[in-house]
């Protein structure tokens, strides 16, 4: 692992910055300032006033596979919902990312961890997944240099703030960015 | 006795590994006896696939007959001949025959 | 048919930009294989025994003489001077250069064609009645709505990566002639009482090495939910699909362990949440994409031609040729023209650079410029008159494709098998073209009857024997190629699964056996007029095991 890679895992808004959250667990204690967490889907569940009741940001590490449905009612006090990718072909959060997003109205951040590459990243950001963690120097290094590898035109709507219906076909969407500004 | 074989990155050929690189040609191919230089070749392939030259090299089993270094599994010897029918097979007995 | 717009246009455009991207990125290094292989399957590109094979995606089957040249140009330029036509309706070429496909999806590109998702574990190409818009026995043209999930399934950000392929196909006739019930998604086009149009819906079906007939879980889908319902369903596929071994991975496979019960109760609930929502389909969209299909204004015509009966008369190869591969048409004086991929003897759905061209020139005369592929590996000019048919009869003649044998024993399906495919355990070819020689006989096919013989050269099954009224399985036993034969099996509306007969039999022994059991069906067969299907239903096993084992 590169040195900027450890000091600097997280991908988002455009440019690499630390990683604050703690990873923690049942077993561990619990950090005494208010450092965020992020605490594996299944304990969290098992334990919730544990975390909620301490003085600090919660997140949530959420294995692929997982059913998130019992974690709705406290999607509230989330700021963090991190979305496991154990191999990069292994898609069902991408699925459950747009259950959060769109089903359960879920606002706070959405990132993917795990074998995160380039070339899933565009898919990963319309399903609502705005930070990622990535580990792929050649990931990393395309990134940086904003090589960009989407296919920019949409042909089905997600609910997102970041696309735009093209024209009057129904599904047709593009970028929001790239329309004029109004 | 084996020999190792791969498909070239760029373009797909089946090519085989000879003693300083590789060769779409069987006959050219570099053939192992024993454990040991399969896996000494297999490691080089290994670094060759690495090195983004070939895909996917595995070694194959061949016997020395008439026409040569010959694979003994049919599917092997369909991989180093072409195939056996069809506008493809027409197309590989033209070359051969050039 | 479909014309892209601006839109689709700068769709495809960047696609072939992001694949560049990616080949170029794979030769540099800095993607691995393994990181590669999704991302080229998904642009139709495996690694196959030989080399890569690129697969072009024909979506529903439908193609236009200009396409049909720029595919003959792919052939010449960058492939062997041939291509193969497959079960999916699709076009593989076998022997591209990686470095090379980029510029072949550029030329795809001019001509509105691409290879987007022919592969990988993602919603793959969308299939349709072959006969689809001009079947005189059809609700409604399937293709629209084909189109319309071949859009909403195309780069769908949540769907790439599911446990396995998933395959949709559309008819909208009672004839199944789409395979519907062995598809993740078959839909069927009807009316309900009210005269609304909507869909049956099978899912769940397929072949491979589990083999299932869909389970119906609608009767009737309103038109507006296709889209919100295919999206319900293939959520729970994604879901809950198992991951932990890709020959149970399949939708087919979770309908299975889970019940059809349950997991139907899941789609529904996950249904009812998006029913409402941004996916309903709007009356004037579907409307709008069914323009596209319309057919072409066919000038008025009686309903029979005295040119055609008279040829028909004056010459005999040419009237069984009829016979077999001229189906009736929806508009008066017109017929649907089956283009015989299956010379005697020859490769199943191979065509050259030069029969490509032949049949784009002949489509563009006579059949209103437009060409379909046939899941069945042939080609079908839909819109022919019958005044002109003698006249593409003569020019397919010329051409090497005027076989007079669809539908019947020499018709066959083949997979690639051994001879191309890096999965298979035997070769599929040579047994077609062996089979195709013993029955070759235009009298001794006509005899016989209808007659759909289907081969694979593993368990994959892409060559659907399954479905086979007679399905041969090539396996590997120690070494040495040897074939399973079902019977029985069905692909159309009456769906079955092919039924093992006993031991295999070696390449040299299967043809002799293939002949033994269409003996056995003219001995046993009430009359003429009752197929070979037919008898099998009403034998059973029981007369063809005799006659291959000497065992009832």
């Amino acid at each position: 692992m590169s040195d900027a890679q450890a000091q600097l895992p997280i991908w988002k808004d455009g440019s690499f910055g630390a990683d604050a959250w703690v990873a923690v667990s049942a077993e561990t204690e619990l950090p005494a300032d208010p450092a965020p967490i992020l605490v594996p889907l299944a304990e969290f569940l098992a334990e919730a006033g544990r975390y909620t009741a301490r003085d600090g940001d919660i997140g949530v590490l959420v294995g692929a596979g997982e059913d998130v449905h019992p974690l709705v009612p406290y999607l509230g006090d989330l700021r963090l919902i991190a979305l496991e990718f154990p191999k990069f072909a292994d898609g069902r959060n991408y699925s459950t990312a747009r259950l959060l997003r769109e089903r359960f109205g879920y606002a706070g951040e959405l990132r993917a961890t795990g074998d995160v590459l380039i070339d899933q990243i565009p898919l990963m950001r319309r399903c609502g997944i705005v930070s990622f963690a990535v580990k792929h120097e050649p990931t990393r290094r395309a990134l940086l240099a904003h090589h960009s590898v989407e296919v920019r035109h949409y042909y089905q709507p997600v609910q997102s703030d970041a696309e735009v219906p093209a024209g009057t076909r129904p599904w047709a969407r593009l970028p929001a960015a790239r329309l004029p500004a109004a | 006795m084996d020999i190792i074989t791969a498909n070239r990155l760029s373009d797909g050929a089946v090519v085989f590994l000879t003693a300083s690189g590789w060769s779409t040609r069987i006959a050219e191919a570099q053939a192992l006896e024993g454990k040991e230089s399969v896996a000494a070749a297999l490691a080089r392939a290994a670094a060759d696939a690495e090195a983004s030259i070939i895909v996917e090299p595995y070694p194959v089993d061949v016997e020395r007959r008439a026409q040569g270094l010959t694979p003994t599994k049919l599917r092997e010897r369909i991989r180093a001949q072409g195939p056996t029918v069809g506008h493809s097979k027409d197309l590989h007995l033209q070359v051969q025959a050039a | 048919m479909y014309r892209y717009d601006e839109f689709d246009e700068a769709f495809v455009r960047e696609r072939v930009a992001q694949f560049s991207d990616q080949v170029a990125r794979r030769l540099a290094g800095d993607l691995d294989e393994e990181q590669f292989k999704p991302l080229r399957l998904q642009n139709g590109v495996y690694l196959q025994l030989h080399a890569y094979m690129l697969r072009i995606a024909v979506p529903y089957g439908t193609l236009s003489s200009r396409q049909m040249r720029k595919l003959a140009f792919i052939a010449r330029n960058y492939d062997k001077g041939y291509g193969h036509f497959t079960t999916r309706q699709n076009l593989q070429f076998n022997w591209p250069a990686l470095k090379d496909v980029p510029e072949i999806l550029g030329h795809l590109a001019d001509v509105e064609m691409h290879a987007i998702q022919t592969s990988g574990n993602c919603i793959r190409n969308v299939t349709a009645d072959h006969f689809a818009g001009v079947a005189a026995d059809e609700v409604a043209d399937p293709r629209p709505y084909a189109e319309i999930l071949r859009q909403w399934s195309t780069i769908h950000p949540e769907f790439l990566f599911l446990p396995r392929k998933f395959k949709i196909a559309v008819t909208g006739a009672d004839a199944d002639r789409a395979a519907v019930r062995f598809h993740d998604i078959g839909l069927q086009v009807k009316r309900n009482e009210a005269g609304e149009l909507g869909f049956a819906v099978w899912i769940g079906g397929g072949m491979g090495r589990t083999p299932m007939v869909g389970y119906q879980i609608r009767d009737f889908l309103p038109e507006a939910d296709l889209l919100a319902y295919s999206e319900a369903i293939v959520r729970i596929y994604n879901l809950y699909g198992r991951r932990d071994n890709k020959y149970k991975a399949r939708l087919k496979i979770l309908i299975h362990e889970g019940g059809a019960e349950t997991i139907a109760a899941e789609i529904e609930q996950e249904f009812n949440e998006i029913r409402y929502g941004v996916l309903r389909l709007p009356d004037d969209e579907i409307r709008r994409i069914e323009t596209y299909f319309a057919a072409p204004d066919y000038p008025t015509r009686a309903s029979e031609s005295v040119p055609f009966k008279r040829a028909r008369l004056a010459d005999p190869a040419f009237d069984r040729w009829v016979g077999n591969n001229v189906s009736p048409h929806r508009a008066p004086g017109h017929a649907i023209v089956t283009v015989s991929l299956k010379p005697i003897g020859g490769v199943p759905g191979n065509a050259t650079a030069d029969q490509m061209d032949a049949v784009a020139d002949i489509a563009e005369r006579f059949s209103a410029d437009e060409i379909r592929v046939s899941h069945e590996q042939n080609l079908v000019l839909p819109h022919v008159a019958l005044e002109d048919v003698k006249a593409v009869y003569d020019a397919l003649a010329a051409a090497g494709l005027a076989t007079g044998n669809a539908g019947l024993v020499t018709d066959i399906i083949a997979c690639p098998g051994l001879d191309y495919c890096a999965l298979a355990t035997a070769r599929s070819i040579p047994v077609a073209e062996r089979i195709s020689e013993r029955f070759g006989n235009p009298e001794r096919q006509q005899e016989i009857g209808p007659l759909k013989i289907k081969i694979s050269g593993c368990i994959n099954a892409c060559g659907h024997h399954h479905a086979g009224h007679i399905g041969i399985l090539g396996l590997d036993r120690k070494g040495e190629e040897f074939y399973q034969i079902t019977l029985g099996g069905s692909g159309d509306e009456t769906a079955s699964i092919g039924e093992i007969v006993g031991r295999g039999f070696s390449t040299d022994e299967v043809v002799d056996a293939v002949q033994q059991i269409v003996d056995t069906y003219i001995v046993h067969r009430e009359s003429s007029e009752e197929s070979f299907l037919a008898a099998y239903r009403r034998l059973g096993p029981a007369p063809f095991k005799e006659a291959l084992y000497g065992t009832a």
